[in-house]
């Protein structure tokens, strides 16, 4: 299965004959639907669920030529912020194998930094594919939400998520985003943006007379490594004629609390649909629908998933709502409207994509609290709904960091050729 | 309603809603765990109200019938069928 657990299924789906991605290879990460091979979301409860249709960007891929390589490991539904609470096993980091990867896209970040695949897709609730990106040392974009179709994309947390692509380049992550973006009549979210783009061709390091902002409450609470190195890729960009100066977003200190709010809450619905009748794991005919269902679900869901659907539960629950959901939906209201103001002045926003450095294995799965906090960077891009991408930054010893820029919604032109400096 | 803490009992009436079940070593975990959780998620509290209008488009199409998965396909993934039919343990 590969020297990094990157991959759950091993495949070659051969595309079309020829496109814009004719011989390059894929892997796409495990949530993501294909026909006929398993799309088992990391979880046991889908651990022989077969689709019997194609997801959108996965007919895409096929008419662009793409083959498929493998179906990647991925946090369970997406739920992780390092790639270990998949069923299938952790995946480890091409740069440091004691390491993680960075989740939940870890599968397809490793695929790529390993040399296994060309190029991934990875989906991105609240920073899975900037997150391991960074981690691993490669390219990845979050596209604006609404400029790809999420049909076929088994649903964690629907009003934050957007497939995105991951590469050793920003044109190459970019050559990606232009088969896989544009609108789908099978989503209605999705946006005419996209339809006739040519990121590839944006991606020339053109920064001169570029404007960067740089959000203080971004960079704070960084490790002092991390910093260093965020700074020297700043000076390579001033270098290059672009201006850098300070800006402020008072409400992202509250985007982790609302983001997982918002996100738990989705998660509790939606994963209701895996009760053991219609697909999932039966629980058995053993007493009534809601103790069969009761039971499937403490037997095929691991913990994280469970610690997701139970405060996603509670907070919608009644004496609960007001305080939590509806909170964090005036946070995210508040999220979107300090970067509207920012880019009144500012072109991109930059900072670490994460705050910290590759943990090791195992660090940081018992303290969910610390886990969902490494994600203070990367979850405001989702509440507002906009564009970024991670570029690597540089290394300290040996492990990498990443670079986030932020652009306006539909900007990716921009933060494409901007990320292009560095990668 | 305390503002913080939460019980055992909370945890077992939350799984129960969400149709999870718990054994009493995960129900004394999640109530140690969600106890800081929801603290930190507390900050919510001082966030200011914010008059912003969602964009909101309504996005429609006829309602015609298309093309879609057969009822072979459909059931393809489900442990149990019957006929044609789901089959599911019994409602109540």
């Amino acid at each position: 299965m590969g020297a990094h657990n990157a991959f759950i299924t091993e495949a070659s789906i051969e595309g079309a004959s020829e496109g814009a991605l004719d011989g390059r290879t894929v892997a796409v990460k495990d949530n993501i639907s294909t026909e006929g091979v398993a799309t088992t979301c990391g979880s046991d409860m889908l651990a022989d669920y077969v689709p019997p249709y194609d997801a959108t960007v996965v007919s895409r891929l096929k008419d662009a030529g793409a083959t498929i390589v493998g179906k990647a490991n991925m946090d369970e539904f997406g739920m992780g912020t390092t790639t270990e609470t998949s069923a299938f096993g952790a995946t480890t980091n091409p740069a440091d194998d004691e390491r993680v990867p960075g989740g939940s896209s870890g599968g397809s970040a490793a695929a790529v930094a390993a040399g296994e695949a060309d190029l991934a897709l990875g989906s991105d609730t609240g920073g899975s594919v900037r997150c391991p990106a960074a981690f691993c040392g490669v390219v990845g974009i979050k596209p604006t939400y609404g400029l790809v179709s999420r049909y076929g994309l088994v649903a964690y947390a629907n009003s934050l998520e957007q497939i995105g692509p991951l590469a050793n380049s920003v044109e190459d992550a970019a050559a990606l985003l232009d088969v896989i973006a544009g609108p789908d009549e099978h989503d209605a979210t999705t946006h005419d943006a996209g339809a006739d783009s040519d990121y590839a061709g944006a991606a020339n390091g053109d920064v001169d007379g570029l404007t960067i902002g740089v959000p203080t409450e971004l960079v704070e609470g960084a490790d002092e490594d991390v910093k260093a190195t965020f700074e020297d890729a700043l000076d390579a960009y001033r270098d290059a004629g672009a201006e850098v100066e300070s800006v402020s977003l008072p409400s992202v200190e509250y985007g982790v609390a609302a983001y997982y709010v918002i996100a738990m809450s989705e998660a509790s619905s939606n994963l209701a649909r895996f009760d053991g009748v219609r697909y999932g794991e039966s629980g058995g005919f053993e007493g009534n629908w809601n103790e069969s269902f009761a039971e499937t679900r403490a037997e095929n869901l691991g913990d994280e998933v469970k610690r997701r659907i139970l405060l996603g539960t509670y907070a919608l629950s009644a004496g609960y709502h007001d305080k939590y959901y509806k909170q964090a939906q005036e946070a995210r209201a508040w999220v979107r409207q300090d970067f509207e103001e920012a880019f009144e002045s500012v072109d991109v926003l930059a900072s670490p994509t994460m705050p910290v450095l590759p943990p090791k294995l195992g660090e940081s799965v018992e303290d969910p609290l610390q886990m969902y906090l490494m994600d203070a960077n990367t979850v405001p891009v989702n509440l507002a709904n906009l564009p970024a991408i991670s570029v690597p930054a540089g290394d300290v010893d040996g492990l990498p960091v990443g670079l986030q820029l932020v652009g306006p919604k539909f900007g990716e032109e921009r933060i494409i050729d901007a990320a292009a400096l560095l990668g | 309603m305390s503002d913080s803490a939460v019980d055992a009992d909370e945890v077992r009436h939350v799984a129960d809603l969400a149709r999870v079940d718990l054994d009493e070593e995960e129900v004394e975990r999640f109530a140690d765990q969600f106890a800081g959780i929801l603290e930190h998620f507390e900050a919510l509290e001082e966030v200011p109200d914010v008059a912003a209008e969602p964009e909101l488009v309504n996005v429609m199409r006829p309602d015609d019938v298309e093309e879609s998965l057969d009822q072979e396909e459909a059931l393809e993934n489900a442990p149990e069928t019957e006929d044609g039919f789901f089959k599911g343990p019994k409602v109540s």
